[in-house]
């Protein structure tokens, strides 16, 4: 028993395959983040050095993960959109930008808060804070990029050519930055030497970092649908859909 | 349709010369009949150059140890300003597309123009570097690797920008959206350039540096050609 996948490239078959997993995915995103957070929050003890400032992290640090993983799988659906000249790969590359931006924020402005407490400043130039800001730089680009360009079509493979060049460069640009921390700062703050993590901070951690995938899986999934309409919208079968029908 | 297999697809090689010999020749000409131009373009990194201090204080200490780091991003802010004319004028008068049309490779068209480019522009920058690093007060070896840093560093900044400037190509407001597109990707090349002084300065000798600049030359050179004669070909249709 063999499912064709390639079925699910054309935006009329993905588009209700889309609706159907996104109450999925919201719903697990909700649940996930209930229990992280209980966990994070409630169960897990206070730290003896940090005091409660460090449950910043069950935020920040899966929002951090998530800000890097989302841009090499906006990158992969870009190279599929170029190599491949499928419509809907440029649209979940498209779909996945903003929510990936917004986990570079969310990451940055909780290290903010979680450094103030804990640093003693809102900013410091360590390494990972530089290359993430950089990283927001990336995405802000490429949603410059697509909305400077009216043709979608053109602002797909103009898109596409810009996040490989970004994602061929965050490696180069996280060692650079890396290596340029260590030349010009003293080991003033340092993330690496935190004391080894409790298993339940750890457990809370892991399904918070899951919560993000649920969520970032439902907010592409809801953003691509909209994107589909929007660009399919001469399409007979969108006019057929009962929530256009309905709208119009 | 496919433009990135397109512009990949094995060629023969004996173009590839003639097409890059052909693309720089015409480019050269083309900057050099227009010198007021590159001349404007070299001031206004000699500017940026002089505020620094006026901004600052003209304390010799501080100086030396922020005038690497200043004439890196002035050299970048003048590599920036200056990737609108590597296609721009080409596109407008559509000679970009009977360039794109011609049998030889794109690529190795883009490529002669990037070189050009840098010719023009990063090449002028690397070698008034000296006269400005004096006005900072810097000593003769940390002069002698900022210039090696600027003339390995400013092709890759021609390269990358290359990329930028066609992807922009016909866009409003295209000039600010290349430096947001850009700029971080400058990034590597800015510590490293200017990391490399510091390094020769501080006794850890700017090797390292230097050769990290090297090996990112050598890899700019490989995909960026082509990456920006994809871009190229995108704004064409």
């Amino acid at each position: 028993m063999s499912t064709n996948w390639f079925r699910y490239a054309s935006p009329a078959t993905f588009y209700p395959l889309a609706g159907t997993l996104v109450p999925w995915f919201a719903a697990g995103a909700a649940v996930l983040t209930a229990i992280g957070l209980y966990i994070g929050l409630v169960a897990a003890p206070t730290d003896f050095q940090q005091g409660d400032a460090y449950r910043i992290i069950f935020l920040h640090v899966p929002a951090a993960w998530m800000s890097m993983f989302l841009y090499v799988v906006m990158a992969g659906w870009s190279a599929l959109a170029l190599g491949y000249n499928t419509r809907l790969s440029a649209m979940m590359a498209q779909a996945i930008a903003p929510t990936g931006a917004l986990m570079t924020l969310i990451a940055l402005t909780s290290g903010a808060f979680w450094g103030r407490p804990t640093w003693g400043t809102y900013w410091a130039w360590d390494a990972r804070m530089t290359s993430e800001l950089i990283l927001l730089f990336l995405y802000l680009g490429v949603i410059a990029l697509r909305n400077a360009i009216e043709d979608p079509r053109r602002a797909d493979r103009a898109c596409g050519v810009l996040a490989l060049t970004g994602v061929v460069n965050i490696p180069i640009i996280y060692f650079s930055v890396q290596w340029w921390n260590t030349l010009h700062q003293g080991a003033t703050v340092s993330l690496t030497k935190s004391p080894a993590m409790a298993s339940i901070m750890l457990a809370s951690m892991l399904v918070m970092a899951f919560a993000a995938w649920f969520y970032a899986i439902a907010a592409s999934l809801a953003r691509v649908r909209t994107i589909i309409v929007e660009r399919e919208r001469g399409a007979a079968w969108i006019a057929a859909l009962p929530e256009v029908r309905g709208a119009a | 349709m496919n433009t990135a297999a397109a512009t990949m697809s094995p060629v023969a090689t004996d173009t590839v010369w003639p097409a890059i010999r052909w693309a720089v020749a015409r480019d050269l000409k083309l900057a050099l009949r227009s010198r007021t131009e590159l001349a404007v373009q070299l001031l206004f990194y000699v500017i940026v150059v002089s505020l620094f201090p006026l901004a600052t204080s003209p304390e010799k200490g501080l100086l030396s140890t922020m005038g690497p780091g200043v004439l890196w991003v002035a050299a970048l802010l003048a590599s920036l300003l200056s990737l609108p004319r590597l296609f721009a004028a080409d596109f407008a008068d559509g000679t970009l597309e009977q360039i794109a049309l011609s049998p030889y490779p794109l690529a190795a068209l883009v490529f002669g123009k990037i070189i050009a480019h840098w010719l023009t522009t990063g090449l002028p920058v690397a070698v008034l570097a000296p006269l400005l690093g004096l006005q900072y007060a810097m000593d003769g070896e940390a002069l002698f690797v900022l210039t090696a840093a600027l003339a390995i560093g400013t092709p890759i900044l021609s390269l990358l920008g290359a990329i930028g400037a066609a992807l922009t190509l016909g866009l409003r407001a295209s000039g600010s959206l290349l430096a947001l597109l850009i700029l971080p990707l400058y990034v590597p090349v800015l510590i490293f350039g200017a990391g490399a002084v510091d390094a020769a300065r501080a006794g850890l000798g700017a090797d390292a540096n230097l050769s990290l600049l090297g090996a990112g030359l050598i890899l700019a050179i490989i995909g960026a050609p082509f990456a920006a004669a994809a871009a190229v070909r995108i704004a064409l249709d």
